[in-house]
């Protein structure tokens, strides 16, 4: 090939290369850019701090949703971190051969289960023995979205400690449980939390496992047995309602649910950087 | 009852693999004894061995009897993790633990192992880095990572470690093979003061090295140990040729 030909072509595959790396991160920019437009007017003091109005009247806020968002991703994160990072540990740990090759591979399935397959299966776990939708059945849910997302992430994470630090441990005279706990683990740690940081962030906007059990409430959080709101539960109802503010406010709930991602990616991105930095 | 380790019919698998054919050996206490021979000849296998870790990995397999200061390291209500104990080991490649500062990966094993006591710790801490004459380089820098330390300081920082539980047996695989020759003669002056006070196994490539350092010599070659003894005697006088061969540079 002759020296143009080869400086062309390689003009035009960086170009090509460069050309699709904005169109992965356009659509993010889109939607960012068209919710200011479309919510940022319903954005101010009392949407944070207000309940819903009633029906007809304008005004009001969605402060209940977004405290309503924060305790069930809290409480997912609760029930589903430990058993996500133990579940990862005995994947990449345990030398059985049989029972975690099957876990991964279930784990990998429960990962491609449609989200509104889970919100049924609460629904018929939870919801209808107990007779009532709740947040702790809209955090079971959640949970189950989150648990083969870390399950798998710290797999990888605890894989990719260093053999030879097992070995000095080992040789120092430890058991294989302190071995994990104090050595693998910490070593792990930062991959470990960014893995949860990103199934957080993932669960953070689902919707569909949430209407059939937290089901979404019009009031202040009443306790874990009751119904609670959640921000994608309200963004669905407000958007479906026949109120041009109702349909400002949805605007601005999206706004605000994408901003906390934001902020939780970003948490992520830092404490892993802050890690790596030390470890050299 | 012999001191030292006495090695008495060892066999070791990985696998169906047979890496180590009977070995017998008797390696003397507060002595150095070098393990010689070309890659893959089981010299590694035989050291982790000692202490139990060959049987980490997944596959392996040890039969016969080893006798650390009179006590069978293989007896069946014996156990791995308390034979580690009594047994330090330093690795090729230096690993500390990168989480921890200077101070913790020195005390690891210490508080691993259920001292709390501050006082204590940083007594024994200190003692071991002293007899890893590591102490004047990082007594201001204790609570620095581990990691950011420089390969030889590492690799006397994994020594230090391996000190702070005080074992009576010091295993080395190749610990100087990642070093440079400053490094490495550094080390080499260590094992010679820490033979007051420990037997030393070395596994090491360079013949030189075995030479400087070592007592014994044992010369393995395909899971054979092919010569063992005095290490004066087997560079100036081998009795097998294959060990002639091997010293004098014709093959490995």
């Amino acid at each position: 090939m002759n020296p143009r030909r080869r400086r062309l072509v390689n003009r035009l595959m960086s170009t090509l290369s460069a050309v699709a790396a904005v169109a992965t991160i356009l659509p993010l920019l889109l939607i960012f850019a068209f919710l200011l437009y479309q919510g940022a007017s319903a954005i101010n003091i009392d949407f944070f701090t207000r309940l819903p109005k009633p029906v007809g009247e304008v005004g009001g806020g969605m402060a209940n949703a977004i405290v309503g968002s924060i305790i069930l991703v809290g409480l997912a994160a609760v029930l589903g971190v430990p058993l996500g990072v133990l579940t990862g540990v005995y994947l990449a740990e345990s030398r059985d051969s049989r029972l975690p090759w099957t876990a991964r591979f279930l784990a990998d399935v429960l990962n491609g289960v449609p989200s509104i397959v889970i919100g049924l299966f609460v629904y018929a776990l939870l919801v209808l023995p107990m007779r009532r939708f709740s947040a702790l059945a809209g955090a079971a849910a959640l949970a189950m979205i989150m648990l083969p997302i870390v399950a798998r992430t710290s797999e990888e994470m605890v894989r990719l400690v260093p053999a030879s630090l097992r070995e000095a441990a080992l040789a120092l005279g430890l058991p294989q449980w302190k071995v994990v706990l104090r050595v693998v683990l910490p070593t792990a740690r930062a991959g470990i939390v960014t893995g949860v940081m990103v199934a957080l962030a993932r669960v953070a906007g689902e919707t569909a496992p949430l209407l059939f059990t937290a089901f979404g409430n019009r009031f202040w959080h009443q306790g874990m047995d009751q119904p609670i709101a959640a921000l994608p539960l309200q963004i669905f109802a407000y958007a479906i309602a026949p109120y041009d503010d109702w349909h400002r406010q949805a605007w601005a709930g999206a706004l605000v649910l994408i901003v906390l991602v934001f902020l939780v990616s970003l948490t992520a991105r830092l404490a892993t950087r802050r890690r790596v930095g030390a470890m050299r | 009852m012999a001191d030292g380790i006495l090695v008495k019919g060892l066999r070791a698998w990985f696998g169906d693999t047979r890496v180590l054919r009977g070995i017998d050996a008797t390696m003397a206490p507060r002595e150095v004894t070098a393990i010689i021979g070309p890659s893959g000849c089981g010299k590694s296998t035989f050291v982790r061995c000692i202490n139990r870790m060959h049987e980490v990995v997944p596959g392996a397999r040890v039969e016969g009897q080893i006798l650390v200061e009179g006590h069978d390291v293989y007896r069946d209500d014996v156990d791995p993790v308390q034979v580690r104990r009594r047994i330090g080991m330093v690795f090729q490649r230096p690993n500390p633990f990168p989480t921890m500062t200077v101070f913790d990966n020195v005390a690891a094993g210490l508080r691993l192992g259920g001292v709390r006591d501050r006082a204590r710790l940083s007594e024994a801490v200190e003692r071991a880095l002293e007899q890893a004459a590591l102490f004047d380089e990082v007594k201001d820098v204790l609570d620095r990572p581990g990691s950011s330390l420089s390969g030889g300081q590492q690799q006397r920082l994994c020594i230090a470690r391996a000190l702070a539980v005080q074992p009576e047996v010091l295993l080395m695989d190749e610990p100087c093979s990642a070093l440079d020759p400053m490094a490495t003669a550094r080390i080499e002056e260590l094992i010679l003061e820490l033979k007051r006070d420990l037997t030393v196994v070395i596994v090491t490539h360079n013949m030189q090295q075995a030479a400087r350092v070592s007592e014994s010599t044992g010369f393995f070659l395909l899971g054979e140990l092919v010569e063992f003894g005095q290490t004066r005697a087997m560079f100036t006088n081998p009795r097998d040729k294959r060990t002639e061969n091997y010293i004098t540079g014709r093959f490995g």
